[in-house]
């Protein structure tokens, strides 16, 4: 019973590890970008939500209505003032750029809300519990963040493949040159891409929030878990990011009932082992 | 006389030491059905480029309607109305090939995708591929790429329509649905600029042939006069006399 508890709570981890990748990824899936500061602007999303729910005092799911577009709003205007002229045949400058403004958020929110930790309160959400079954119980918070983790991706998914602006990623993604001769303009179509994956950033940045303390030095540990979920689930594959995340987050849990001390270390671990047995991914969609 | 739809004002672009493009002037009138030969590497498809966008000449301007385009980016002149099919075809390897169509009628012609959807099938049965809509587009065989590459283009509702070889690599009786569908696509009002190779199909289709030769229009005219012309022969036969 004691495994039962540990692997679901891994897997309820999981899902917020799969939020912090589907971002990631979705902006590496249409257009090869790396984006070093993925992990910073969780922490910045978590900053922007505390700020929301400290001056309207309302409550930090609530403040998802107005965290959600404001990062959708900076991803746009970050895209098409900064980040589009990194890109061109080279990975290399906008890994340096998005590297750069990682420090540079870091050091921004140290400054304006000092290295002390925060925590974002959700009242009784964060305590209840609910019972599954005789002996196993899980928090509804957990759960709540699992279920919108799922939704999150079912969404990304429908999105991609769907509609007018997936159609639009998916050509942009596939041959930039030729996209704009079909007239998608490439600037407007990768800001909306990183709208998009802020606004999965926002998401996962305030659940993050509820759940532990923050403070600004913690993007690049979410931008590792980030990758690895991403890894292990196959690049271009958004379900696979999914159990990507669901693996790496069972891997933790079980790392840390073991020893409180082996939670991380588990999960690279994890994230090794299937590099060196299956270095594409558990479910890669191959491109050619 | 009426402003031309698409022009080429004194366009010049050289890649290095070569020139592929001397202070070149064309003009298509609207509705009209212009070829384009010359040998390989005369630069026809470096002039696509610069009427499409993609490639930035290095002095002259170009003209869509009257209006000088020449650093507008390619997404907005395929939205005005200049459509271009690859000589190599292109197609988004990663969708069907229902949905090439559709984005290229969402974005390129502006369409809301629910009114698209009939279009494109339209224009799918047109070009012979409505069986293999659903398809995805990368395990077509060559034939069908390009018929995809053609309706793609056909898709983003042109006003001008550039071809880079269509016909390359057809059956005679391919060749001459491919006429026919072009045919059809001049009676809805769409001005044709074609460079081909398969020239008999071009001059079948065509009411006005240019000659392009190291970056420069050497001979002009009607079809069949210019095919016969000494300058034509000069050229193919490789028989230059300035050596």
């Amino acid at each position: 019973m004691v495994w039962i508890n540990v692997i679901l709570q891994g897997v309820l981890v999981g899902g917020l590890y799969a939020m912090f990748a589907a971002g990631l990824s979705l902006i590496f899936g249409v257009m090869r970008l790396v984006n070093i500061a993925h992990g910073d602007l969780i922490v910045l999303a978590a900053y922007l939500a505390l700020v929301v729910t400290e001056t309207l005092g309302i409550g930090p799911l609530a403040s998802l209505i107005l965290v959600v577009p404001l990062m959708a709003l900076i991803g746009y205007a970050l895209q098409r003032l900064v980040l589009n002229r990194t890109l061109g045949d080279d990975l290399l400058p906008p890994l340096l750029v998005t590297f750069g403004l990682s420090v540079i958020i870091q050091n921004g929110l140290l400054a304006v809300f000092t290295a002390d930790s925060q925590k974002l309160h959700a009242g009784n959400l964060e305590v209840a519990t609910v019972r599954l079954a005789e002996g196993v119980y899980v928090g509804a918070l957990p759960l709540l963040q699992f279920i919108v983790a799922v939704a999150v991706i079912a969404a990304l998914q429908f999105l991609f493949y769907r509609t007018p602006l997936g159609r639009a990623f998916r050509a942009t993604a596939d041959d930039p040159a030729v996209a704009q001769l079909m007239g998608l303009d490439n600037r407007h179509v990768f800001a909306l891409a990183m709208a998009v994956s802020l606004a999965v950033v926002a998401i996962a940045g305030v659940f993050l929030a509820i759940r532990a303390d923050f403070d600004p030095s913690q993007g690049p540990a979410r931008l590792i878990f980030g990758f690895e979920a991403v890894i292990i689930g196959g690049l271009g594959s958004l379900w696979g990011t999914l159990a990507g995340g669901l693996i790496l987050g069972v891997a933790q849990a079980i790392g840390a009932h073991l020893d409180p001390g082996w939670q991380v270390l588990a999960g690279h671990i994890a994230f090794l082992v299937i590099l060196a047995i299956r270095p594409e991914g558990l479910f890669p969609k191959v491109r050619t | 006389m009426n402003v031309p739809i698409l022009a080429l004002d004194k366009i010049s672009k050289r890649f290095g030491a070569i020139v592929v493009a001397d202070r070149v002037d064309l003009a298509l009138a609207e509705g009209e059905s212009l070829g384009i030969i010359g040998p390989n590497g005369a630069g026809k498809t470096t002039l696509f480029g610069i009427m499409s966008g993609t490639v930035p000449p290095d002095s002259g301007r170009v003209l869509y309607a009257g209006r000088d385009i020449t650093r507008m980016p390619p997404a907005q002149r395929c939205t005005m109305g200049i459509g271009r099919s690859f000589q190599i075809p292109l197609p988004f390897g990663g969708m069907s090939v229902f949905e090439n169509l559709v984005v290229a009628a969402a974005f390129g012609a502006g369409q809301r995708e629910h009114d698209a959807y009939e279009r494109c099938m339209e224009i799918l049965d047109q070009c012979g591929l409505a069986d293999k809509a659903n398809r995805s587009s990368r395990s077509l065989g060559l034939l069908d790429r390009k018929r995809l590459e053609l309706a793609r283009a056909l898709a983003t509702d042109p006003a001008v329509l550039l071809l880079d070889e269509v016909a390359g690599g057809l059956t005679e009786h391919e060749c001459q649905a491919l006429i026919e569908l072009l045919r059809a696509v001049r009676r809805q009002g769409v001005s044709i600029i074609w460079i081909e190779h398969v020239v008999h199909a071009l001059v079948a289709s065509i009411d006005r042939l240019l000659v392009l030769h190291n970056g420069a229009f050497i001979a002009e005219g009607n079809p069949q006069a210019v095919i016969r012309s000494p300058q034509v022969a000069e050229i193919y036969m490789g028989i230059e006399a300035d050596a």
